[in-house]
């Protein structure tokens, strides 16, 4: 999908039918998590369907990668530290042209490639094995810092959950990101309020969150991380800040697009049963006729 | 009295030495430079040196990430701090993700002695020895440590190279070849082995030595490499001598002595006896003291011995 750049702002601007096809792109990975988590009979559908737009607007449109050549050496790299958003990743690649869109039913399934949490010796596309929450920034740190040795031109994007910046070790990554000056990293918060146990600021509040990012040394952009033209603006923005790391805190909704998940605890990791996959589909079609209206 | 050499030094030189030669290698460090002695590759490649503060965890996850784009990386602090602490991104981002990442594990057994058991690492081989995909390697003296450094780095895949923070004996020359998942035998006899590990090897011969003024002839085996195994020249030590002794700065829960045991209890039983620390935290001390002191004395490998001896098979 093509950029144009604006004239007047000197910042690239994308074509009212870019946003309007990503943005319908991700509705559509939106009904084909709740498929995989339907069939598979487990998953994490609160945490996919909030970051549906994020994951869509860099797997899509602002990385370079190429489906063809998942090893390319220039690629951007992109690691989903909240690995329990894989359904999202891999609806995402598949349909990006990693692998078939029919290999997704095997989620979770014996000998498929596609494992509860992704695995980067299994899946094409899988930048890095996750799962367990806290490792990203401080692994972005690595591969930034590997760029910048190499003098490579290409980014490294992390998307982080919420209750995961809970973790110490983020906090490690952060400091050391500061510390070299990594303008060549990114992370994406995706903040849906929601953890396992219960609404965020109850578990363990967060905010302010913007703060902390600063005063750790990070650029810090704030947007509303369901509208695709602010998404893909803020990653073109901080793309164009090279001598600190950069945050975007995506405000988002937890199990956006189904009524009955929205902001609910409850539907951060468990499978609906038929009636409510039936439901989800209805409601999630509907969600995408929008964008296209 | 042997030769001493200090093994954290020839680690670090060994490491500058090596990085002239191979450019992806990269070293990181929490804040111990001083003490692993990362900082002679520090002061010669200061853009290939990350040191990452008090941070362990970080550092590992770092390391993986440096990994993930080709280079090599070496990532060092004190080996319970890697093995314990940062446990987690060991088991998850480099065994399971298998990640070429080396970890540098300093300051291992009780080598840090003086700064007593919170400093200590006795449990560290039986967690890695426990983790799938990874190498587990201890190094034997100042010249085996310098020789295991190249070959770690071009070991495909993630290690565990566990190194002592004393002056150790040198037991090797210049000639000394070192290759991951081989045992020597440093001296033959065929009343009892003796399987040797780290510093212990050390002990090991010196305990042959007496022996033999006893008539008992001690065969030596170092198995600097826990994981993977050589059990071929266990099994062959056992058919041909009858009983074994391992010795280890380590916890006799989940190190060498049990790794043996295991070979030895499906393949071809025959009498063991494990010479370590019995399950029990040390104290501050000065170095051999503590050796002596926690069951690792060279009159421990001997007593060991001398009990197998009646019991062979």
């Amino acid at each position: 999908m093509k950029k144009e750049t604006c004239a007047c702002c000197e910042m690239v601007s994308h074509s009212e039918k870019t946003i309007r096809e990503l943005a319908e792109l991700a509705w559509t990975l939106r009904i084909d998590i709740v498929d995989m988590i339907h069939t598979a009979g487990s998953g994490h559908p609160g945490g996919s369907l909030s970051a549906a737009e994020i994951v869509t607007a860099l797997i899509f449109h602002h990385l370079n990668i190429d489906p063809k050549n998942p090893q390319m050496p220039n690629r951007d790299r992109f690691l989903l530290s909240k690995g329990h958003a894989a359904p999202l990743l891999y609806a995402a690649l598949a349909r990006r042209g990693f692998f078939l869109v029919d290999e997704l039913k095997t989620l979770r399934r014996l000998d498929s490639r596609l494992q509860g949490h992704p695995d980067r010796l299994k899946t094409p596309g899988v930048e890095m094995t996750s799962g367990v929450l806290g490792h990203g920034v401080a692994i972005g740190v690595g591969l930034a810092l590997a760029a910048r040795l190499d003098d490579a031109r290409w980014k490294v994007y992390v998307l982080v959950g919420d209750g995961e910046i809970q973790a110490g070790v983020i906090w490690e990554g952060a400091l050391m990101a500061s510390k070299y000056r990594l303008g060549n990293l990114t992370v994406i918060l995706d903040f849906n309020n929601v953890q396992l146990d219960g609404p965020v600021h109850e578990i363990m509040p967060i905010q302010p969150v913007a703060e902390k990012w600063r005063s750790f040394g990070w650029h810090v952009t704030e947007i509303d991380g369901h509208d695709m033209r602010k998404v893909l603006n803020a990653l073109d923005i901080t793309d164009n800040i090279h001598d600190q790391p950069k945050t975007i805190i995506a405000h988002t909704t937890k199990g956006k697009g189904v009524s009955y998940m929205e902001n609910q605890a409850r539907w951060h990791g468990r499978a609906p049963n038929d009636e409510e996959y039936a439901q989800a589909v209805e409601e999630l079609t509907e969600g995408r006729n929008l964008c296209r209206s | 009295m042997q030769k001493l050499e200090s093994m954290r030094v020839a680690y670090g030189k060994a490491l500058a030495e090596y990085g002239a030669v191979n450019p992806d290698v990269v070293v990181l460090d929490a804040d111990v430079s001083a003490s692993t002695q990362t900082h002679f590759f520090a002061s010669r490649f200061p853009n290939r040196f990350f040191n990452l503060g008090v941070a362990e965890a970080g550092m590992v996850d770092v390391a993986v990430g440096l990994a993930l784009a080709g280079k090599i990386p070496f990532a060092n602090t004190f080996a319970f701090l890697i093995a314990l602490r940062a446990a987690e991104q060991v088991r998850t981002c480099v065994a399971y993700a298998r990640t070429n990442v080396k970890l540098g594990a300093g300051y291992a057994g009780l080598s840090d002695s003086k700064d007593g058991p919170t400093h200590h690492s006795i449990c560290d081989l039986a967690v890695m020895r426990s983790m799938p995909n990874i190498a587990v390697v201890v190094a034997t003296d100042a010249v085996g440590v310098q020789k295991m450094v190249p070959v770690v780095a071009e070991w495909d895949g993630p290690v565990y190279l566990r190194i002592s923070r004393a002056e150790v004996p040198v037991i090797f020359n210049e000639d000394h070849e070192v290759k991951i998942g081989k045992g020597a035998v440093l001296r033959d006899g065929s009343d009892v082995s003796l399987i040797g590990t780290g510093v212990m090897v050390s002990r090991c011969l010196e305990a042959a030595e007496q022996l033999k003024k006893g008539g008992v002839s001690a065969r030596v085996i170092e198995m600097h490499t826990l994981k993977p195994l050589d059990h071929e020249l266990i099994l062959q030590a056992a058919r041909e001598t009858g009983a074994i002794a391992t010795a280890e700065e380590h916890s006799i829960i989940g190190g060498l002595g049990e790794a043996v045991a295991g070979c030895l209890a499906e393949r071809y039983p025959v009498p063991l006896r494990r010479v370590g620390i019995k399950d029990t935290f040390a104290e501050t001390g000065s170095y051999f003291e503590l050796l002596d002191r926690y069951g690792m004395g060279v009159n421990d490998i001997i007593l060991a011995a001398k009990e197998l001896i009646g019991q062979r098979r």
